[in-house]
């Protein structure tokens, strides 16, 4: 060791630890999150009853800007919820925290570009959040065109300066990404401790380099994207507006070329983190070791060449259509495989039903029902008259909001332990997750049939014939709401306890590297590499 | 969808038979969302009926799957609880069954295809139509153009909450429709009512030419099993064909920016005779308007 631990805010500020750059990752996903959570409870209140009347009472607004309103609060939750909250918890948090650890190295090939692509994520961030403050619209503030930001409603829709610093914020935190990516495959590729080949490698592992492979082939195409936004609208040129020989559709194929590897950025880091909880407290190796390893690799590649079933009615040729619809069906096999290897590995196990436990089967199980809708709107037969309703609001919540989301926070009790050295309250924590478990459902499944019944997304008011539904998911907000609260009493009172937990807390089934170590590790680690028989 | 079609043609049927059509517009189909409904909005021709089948079809599909995942892993935690089962299996590999979870959802999924398949050429493939009419998305309406029949051309706006509120209001906009389809007419829902109406005639294949004059907005009857992007610079097709008279409406499906929730599509649909006479009507006041962003 060449020097002393830095204290203070140089620890932080000038960190190049991976260990303390996860925790502030963490962190930061946890302040996002709470954001773009609080603007889900604006969105939801405001759907709670036909008519416009929640966000002019709260924001003192008309209702004409508060229909506008309403678009940047969805716009703002999508962005925050996967820019900000999602991959910053699963990639750059627990992937910077426990990739080196699993694969038995002192800390990232990068130590430096470690710390740059943490602290792009604030400015970013911020760069996001004065979006919303600035004119979109004239004389209405931010940009209301959807995650997506479709051309031209982004372009000539949106004149304002909001549409550029979001597109600034997006640029700034894509590089962020690419530069994690790089530092992960680099790390993971050269860094593994004597021994452990690839096919050694823990699932975790396996997740976070493949999704850094994602990364570095998907984001430069967004970047790419965004940059033709900027462009068309301040500089003159029309890629993406027909009067200057340009196309609409042509941005839509870009970002949904970025955008579907995307969604897969999002989960496979949780199908790593899954099958490790699962694993562990079934006390069984993980059933089908490489295909779980190769099907995460194929629904990386697949995810590739699927993502004009997002554009099933923008107007494409027939044959076209009929190929992104045999393209994503194909999707289905690999997660098939993991999904039934998860049940295998708890097979025949001795499984203990710990809170991170109940989270990952809360997974598998929402997972399903998240992916059997997916191959209903896979179809593009189907999918016209599903396409831009709840139901597909429903289905990627399925996956994303308790799917991505819930790993992070089975990931958060399997690991709190050997992050803070600390023990969670596993009863609070029970209760912690019922709540969540049955207010996520409560929301989410009933959009199914909002969306079967024809109720459009991103609508700030609908016809009284889809109040009832609304009013039920909302409520659903309330129960989450508790839910997350509870989470925060949890993690305080967790925090505000001794250091207690032994090396290996969960014993016998958890056999990856990390539990070798002290909870919390040492500052350092694997001074003297492990060697992997 | 065939039992629900079937209750519905007794349910006319017996109608018809007791002679309680007195009133038409009150008795005609309303293609509307139902509140608290769990499926599909029933459909008004072959296209939308098509795909609740598909749609059907595949719920209980799923539904099978999802219970079957559900089911195994219940009685997986209950067998191999800690209690019940002490000491843990060391299996991690089981050729033979991985070979069968990863063949039989590929032939699950080749059966799908070879409805889903045919389905999508039989909804995209514009057939032989009788006369095509040009819809283009507005910033927030929708602006209608019967090419075929002298370019009758006029703009549909949402009726808003203010006229659906008051009675004097609500009255006088609806004798204005009234006025405008040639019969009488009413409001069925906030939000989905237009101050004037597409008005097609039933059993006749009728081509869509979509195009949008600013942001890209998405042309959808749910009922009729058509939904399509319109996009500026584009000009994209498709088709319907209606089988019964009545009322059907349908919302703005692709974000258009402030307004995007309140520029709904209400469609009439007449028997051929009363199409032709009100083509007349409306020739003499709305033909070759001109105005149309796109040109004809």
């Amino acid at each position: 060791m060449a020097h002393a631990d830095p204290t203070g805010w140089k620890r932080w500020v000038y960190s190049t630890n991976h260990k303390d750059i996860g925790v502030m990752y963490l962190w930061f996903a946890f302040i996002a999150g709470m954001i773009g959570f609080t603007m889900s409870g604006l969105i939801r209140a405001e759907l709670a009853q036909p008519g416009v009347t929640v966000l002019p009472a709260i924001f003192n607004m008309t209702e004409d800007q508060a229909r506008h309103m309403f678009n940047v609060l969805t716009t703002g939750h999508g962005l925050i919820m996967v820019f900000f909250m999602v991959m910053p918890a699963l990639i750059g948090g627990f992937g910077n925290y426990f990739v080196p650890l699993m694969i038995g190295a002192p800390d990232m090939a990068f130590p430096r570009m470690n710390n740059i692509s943490f602290w792009l994520m604030p400015p970013a961030f911020i760069l996001l959040l004065l979006s919303t403050f600035v004119e979109g619209n004239p004389g209405a503030a931010g940009f209301g065109g959807g995650w997506t930001a479709y051309a031209p409603l982004s372009t000539s829709g949106h004149t304002g300066p909001s549409m550029d610093l979001a597109i600034f914020s997006l640029h700034v935190a894509g590089a962020s990404s690419i530069m994690g990516a790089i530092n992960y495959i680099t790390t993971i590729f050269n860094m593994r401790a004597p021994g452990m080949t690839i096919h050694k490698m823990p699932l975790f592992a396996w997740s976070v380099l493949i999704t850094a492979f994602l990364l570095v082939l998907s984001l430069p195409v967004l970047a790419g994207a965004i940059t033709m936004l900027l462009t068309d609208r301040n500089f003159g040129t029309t890629f993406f507006d027909p009067a200057g020989g340009g196309d609409p559709i042509l941005y839509q194929h870009l970002f949904w070329f970025f955008g579907h590897p995307e969604v897969y950025i999002m989960i496979l880091p949780a199908f790593g983190i899954v099958s490790h909880i699962i694993s562990t407290f079934s006390k069984k190796p993980i059933f089908g070791y490489l295909g779980m390893a190769y099907a995460m690799a194929a629904i990386g590649f697949i995810g590739f060449v699927v993502w004009a079933h997002h554009m099933y009615t923008v107007g494409l040729d027939v044959d076209t259509k009929a190929y992104f619809v045999a393209a994503t069906m194909v999707i289905a096999v690999p997660t098939g495989v993991k999904i039934f290897s998860w049940i295998a590995t708890m097979w025949g196990g001795s499984i203990r039903f710990t809170v991170p436990m109940l989270y990952a089967i809360a997974f598998i199980l929402l997972f399903t029902v998240g992916g059997v809708t997916g191959v209903v709107l896979s179809n593009a037969g189907a999918d016209i008259v599903l396409h831009d309703t709840y139901y597909v609001v429903a289905h990627f919540h399925y996956v994303l909001s308790l799917g991505a989301v819930f790993a992070i926070f089975a990931g958060m009790y399997y690991w709190m332990g050997k992050m803070s050295g600390k023990q969670y309250p596993e009863f609070l924590a029970q209760i912690q997750f019922w709540f969540t478990f049955i207010g996520v459902n409560m929301i989410f499944f009933p959009q199914h049939f909002l969306g079967l019944q024809g109720m459009p997304r991103r609508y700030v008011d609908y016809t009284d014939a889809h109040a009832y539904w609304n009013k039920i998911s909302s409520y659903g907000y309330m129960v989450t709401l508790v839910g997350v609260l509870l989470f925060i009493v949890v993690m305080a009172v967790t925090l505000s306890r001794k250091k207690t937990v032994a090396d290996n807390q969960w014993g016998e089934g958890a056999t990856t590297l990390e539990w070798t170590l002290s909870s919390p590790p040492p500052f350092h680690q694997f001074n003297e590499l492990p060697r992997i028989k | 969808m065939n039992v629900k079609r079937l209750i519905a043609g007794a349910f006319v049927a017996l109608t018809v038979f007791f002679g309680f059509a007195a009133t038409v517009s009150a008795q005609e189909r309303v293609g509307q969302p139902k509140d608290g409904g769990l499926w599909l909005i029933e459909s008004a021709n072959e296209q939308a009926a098509k795909v609740s089948e598909f749609n059907e079809a595949l719920l209980i599909l799923i539904t099978v799957i999802t219970v079957f995942v559900f089911a195994l892993m219940f009685w997986v935690m209950f067998r191999y609880r800690e209690k019940a089962n002490p000491t843990p299996s060391k299996t991690s590999h089981n050729t033979f069954i991985e070979f069968v979870w990863t063949v039989v959802p590929i032939g699950i999924l080749v059966g799908i295809g070879f409805w889903s398949i045919p389905l999508l050429y039989y909804q995209d493939v514009v057939p032989e139509t009788e006369f095509a009419i040009r819809v283009t998305g507005n910033q927030w309406n929708w602006t209608y153009n019967y090419p075929d029949h002298d370019g009758i051309e006029f703009t549909s706006v949402v009726v808003d909450d203010a006229t659906h509120a008051d009675p004097a209001k609500r009255q006088a906009a609806e004798k204005s429709l009234s006025d405008f389809l040639g019969r009488p007419a009413h409001f069925n829902a906030r939000l989905l009512d237009t101050d004037n109406r597409l008005v097609v005639p039933v059993d006749t294949k009728i081509k869509v030419l979509l195009t949008a004059s600013d942001v890209i907005h998405a042309w959808t009857v749910p009922s009729f099993g058509v939904k399509l992007d319109a996009v500026p610079g584009r000009l994209n097709e498709t088709w319907f064909e209606v089988d019964e008279v009545g009322t059907y409406y349908g919302q703005c499906s692709e974000l258009c920016g402030k307004d995007h929730a309140y520029m709904p599509i209400a469609v009439e649909v007449v028997s051929k005779e009363e199409f032709a006479r009100w083509v007349e009507q409306a020739k003499a006041e709305y033909a070759d308007a001109g105005t149309v962003a796109f040109g004809r």
